[in-house]
């Protein structure tokens, strides 16, 4: 092509180009096997991948929690971090557990500065709510941190992302289908949302696979860098063989009532949609609600969220049709994702952040856990009685904000701590989407929802004001003294749209 | 408030609590069992009596039990820990008394005596507090005629498997070697008007063989069973429910004697055939069985 004719063709200054052809680079001959072995992403060690990220002071990290309580990256990471000599870092975490206590060091020594998570537990937590940090931990649900990494609030510089499977362009997956095992966590939804807005990826592999990785979980053009470790995870930690319907009779009643709540309330029908927890009374209304399905010969259209063995088998049953999975609570769980076509693995973007149609806006019902709800039926799911960070917010307002009848599941106490009481510690889910509170000792409807509470009368649930509920709560154990707090704020909780909505104190000793 | 105990009521379930573990006892209302039975005696270790008796003294005198029947079983009089269990209960108010190994109509008549004691004493209008008496041994199931009809308090007379395997020198299994002592108790309650309540399934995990067990006794015509864990309390309600076969027969029978008594005509029949006494007692009790399964939650007062 002649660069002269360019010039011909008409409108050509509103035709977007790159000049004129003038020669293809030159093509590859050898093979497949021989270049891949040569031409890759994989670097010889951690330290080589950091470096090559570019990563400076000031800059914020991120990593996913799909090996939750065996997690072995975020400490190995940072460890090496800290031996670089990097300072001053924002950890960006889809979650933190008790496994990283290790970080209390590195934010002593100001490697780390910030956290943003959706959740503390363990020595961690408890030395954040003793003001170990100068800046106060940010807390946004699974939704919210998809949103805000999307409209580059939280903008992650450089993704650290475990994979149990990875191909030598960074193909990577929760699981992998070639011979010879790996560990396994099943989805890495929250892992995706990193991986496609992150400025430099680099995924952490056990096990590196042949090209292409297939199906994978996030894709190659995602991934910048790749390093093989040995140890990213312990097995035993990521998930145990397959989470166990409670056998406690007070959770059983609770989750008894749950599941005739939603059917009172008109939303199990045929072709419903729902998610629910993997708390014992949450979980439990899954096999409340198989039997009524059983019995009444109808089926679930899509299940949704994190998903467990009991939301499997319901699918391999027949009685569910797709499942939606953002995070796979166990191996029962993880092992369907691999083996059924219609077990489909989607990001956190995808479940549920504001910013896009997401998945909980198709949600009929959601049962959630608590551990304290209010009289304006805020709920709590991050500090304990005693104001101590415990918890994570993961995507308690999203699926209550985004289901048409959001159900919270609770004791009415828990030992000598009432569960329903005048004003949560921290406010966590708004009262404003929160439909129906479901305890051991009676149900209440939010005021809100007038038609709800019609409806659970009209079939013989006798529905209960919320002050009936705390009233019999505080009636059974006493009033608790308040708890004493600092001044000072160590922690920022977000709404779901990433507006505050509480902070958390901190605790008086 | 006073607390009087009902003589004839439905008593499928009675569900044992241990009486020192206040969360048990401030939970025990929410699983609908129909009688509530507090334990002074085998669940409780000895160092702990005390406590179990001013737990369960200070949950009968505080919590609000809606219209559960509330039973408190205690130690047995020889044991010198029966008088100061009952010292405790009966002020702070309970329906029935469960006497614990009884052997003989004696044993009834002790406990009765030390009962109205009490009462006098506190101002309780001697006879408010009903009894039951559960049999445990050899000697007990020979008596148990005796024992049944030993004290117009008694609600009924309870058979105490553990114990009385052990006497026998035999161990549970599939309900043989119950069959005797069931057989008697049942026949003892039966002659003295009161109702037969069948022992424990303790293995809680093995729902088949509880289901069994419940087929066995309601085939022998046992009015309920105690429960040890409350995931047995639903289990039980459903197993004991009348077939629909069984219940539309009813309706028909007490529609019929409506229709009779409507026409001002003593004698009521149903295709045909008279309808007797023992038809209609049986109608009755079944869909009391029905009409308790599908209840609505009682709506609590306060």
């Amino acid at each position: 092509m002649d660069e002269k004719l360019l010039s011909q063709i008409p409108h050509i200054g509103e035709i977007n180009h790159r000049g004129a052809y003038v020669k293809a680079p030159a093509k590859h001959t050898d093979t497949f096997l021989e270049r891949y072995s040569r031409e890759n992403k994989v670097l010889p060690s951690l330290e080589d991948a950091i470096r090559a990220t570019g990563l400076k002071d000031g800059m914020t990290i991120s990593f996913h929690h799909h090996f939750r309580g065996g997690d072995h990256v975020v400490n190995q990471v940072v460890d090496k971090l800290a031996e670089m000599g990097f300072h001053n870092l924002t950890l960006a975490a889809s979650s933190l557990a008790a496994v990283h206590a290790p970080l209390i060091e590195h934010i002593k020594n100001g490697v780390i500065t910030h956290i943003e998570t959706s959740g503390l537990r363990g020595e961690l937590a408890e030395q954040v709510s003793r003001g170990l940090m100068d800046c106060p931990v940010v807390f946004r649900s699974h939704g919210g941190r998809a949103a805000a990494i999307r409209s580059g609030e939280l903008h992650i510089d450089v993704a650290f992302l475990g994979a149990p499977s990875c191909d030598p362009y960074g193909n990577a997956n929760g699981y992998s289908r070639e011979e010879g095992g790996t560990i396994a966590c099943g989805s890495m939804g929250y892992a995706r949302t990193d991986a496609e807005y992150a400025d430099k990826v680099v995924i952490l592999t056990n096990k590196l696979v042949g090209y292409p990785n297939a199906p994978w979980a996030i894709p190659e053009d995602n991934v910048d860098y790749i390093v093989m470790m040995e140890d990213i995870g312990d097995p035993k930690g990521i998930m145990s063989g397959a989470t166990r319907y409670t056998k406690n009779p007070k959770e059983l009643l609770i989750a008894q009532t749950a599941a005739q709540v939603i059917d009172a309330a008109g939303y199990f029908y045929d072709g419903f949609s729902m998610q629910m927890g993997s708390g014992g009374a949450s979980l439990a209304t899954a096999r409340f609600l198989r039997d009524m399905m059983l019995e009444r010969k109808i089926h679930c259209r899509f299940a949704l969220g994190g998903i467990t063995g009991q939301i499997a088998a319901m699918h391999e049953e027949g009685l569910i049709d797709r499942i939606l999975d953002v995070q796979s609570f166990d191996l029962d769980a993880a092992h369907s994702l691999k083996l059924n076509r219609f077990h489909h693995q989607i990001s956190a973007t995808y479940y549920a952040s504001f910013l896009s149609a997401a998945a909980v806006d198709q949600l009929d019902f959601v049962i959630l856990s608590a551990l304290e709800i209010d009289t304006d039926f805020n709920v709590n799911v991050l500090t304990g009685s005693d104001g101590v960070i415990r918890g994570a917010i993961g995507g308690h307002p999203d699926t209550a904000a985004g289901a048409s009848l959001s159900v919270v599941v609770a004791p009415l106490t828990r030992g000598r701590i009432p569960c329903v009481i005048d004003h949560v510690n921290t406010v966590v889910t708004p009262g404003e989407v929160v439909d129906v509170v479901v305890t051991d000792q009676g149900v209440a409807v939010n005021p809100r929802r007038p038609e709800v509470a019609k409806k659970l009368r009209k079939a013989g649930i006798h529905v209960y004001t919320i002050q009936e509920l705390r009233d019999k709560a505080l009636a059974l154990v006493g009033r608790p003294d308040p708890i004493r707090y600092k001044d000072r704020v160590v922690g920022v909780v977000m709404y779901r749209d990433n507006t505050i909505i509480d902070v958390i104190r901190q605790i008086e000793e | 408030m006073e607390k009087r105990y009902v003589k004839e009521r439905l008593r499928r379930s009675m569900m044992f609590v241990p009486g020192n573990n206040p969360g048990m006892i401030t939970d025990a209302r929410i699983y609908g069992a129909d009688s509530i039975m507090f334990d002074l005696e085998d669940s409780v270790a000895y160092t702990e009596k005390d406590t179990a008796r001013f737990l369960v003294h200070n949950a009968l005198k505080t919590l609000d039990f809606g219209q559960k029947e509330i039973v408190v079983r205690i130690n047995d009089l020889s044991s010198g820990l029966g008088v100061q269990d009952l010292e405790a209960i009966i002020p702070a108010g309970v329906h029935v008394v469960r006497l614990p190994k009884t052997d003989s109509a004696q044993d009834v008549i002790d406990c009765e005596r030390e009962i109205a004691r009490i009462e006098a004493k506190h101002g309780i209008p001697v006879g408010a507090t009903g009894m039951m008496a559960a049999i445990e041994s050899s000697g007990g199931v020979l008596s148990a005629r005796e024992i049944a009809h030993a004290s117009d308090r008694l609600i009924g007379v309870a058979l105490g498997a553990e114990d009385y395997v052990t006497d026998l020198r035999t161990t549970r299994a599939d309900g043989t070697e119950l069959l005797f002592a069931r057989s008697m108790i049942l026949n003892a309650a039966r002659s003295a008007g009161i109702a037969a309540l069948d022992t424990v399934y303790s293995d809680v995990n093995n729902e088949e063989g509880f289901l069994a067990e419940v087929s066995l006794i309601r085939k022998l015509g046992f009015d309920g069973k105690s429960v040890i864990n409350p995931r047995q309390i639903g289990i039980l309600h459903k197993a004991l429910l009348p077939s629909e076969k069984d219940l539309k027969k009813a309706y028909a029978v007490m529609e019929a004697i409506a229709e009779a008594n409507a026409k001002g005509s003593g004698v009521a029949s149903l295709n045909g055939k008279m309808i007797d006494r023992p038809v209609v007692t049986r109608a009755q009790r079944l869909i009391a069985l029905f009409e308790a399964y599908t209840a609505k939650e009682e709506d609590e007062e306060e």
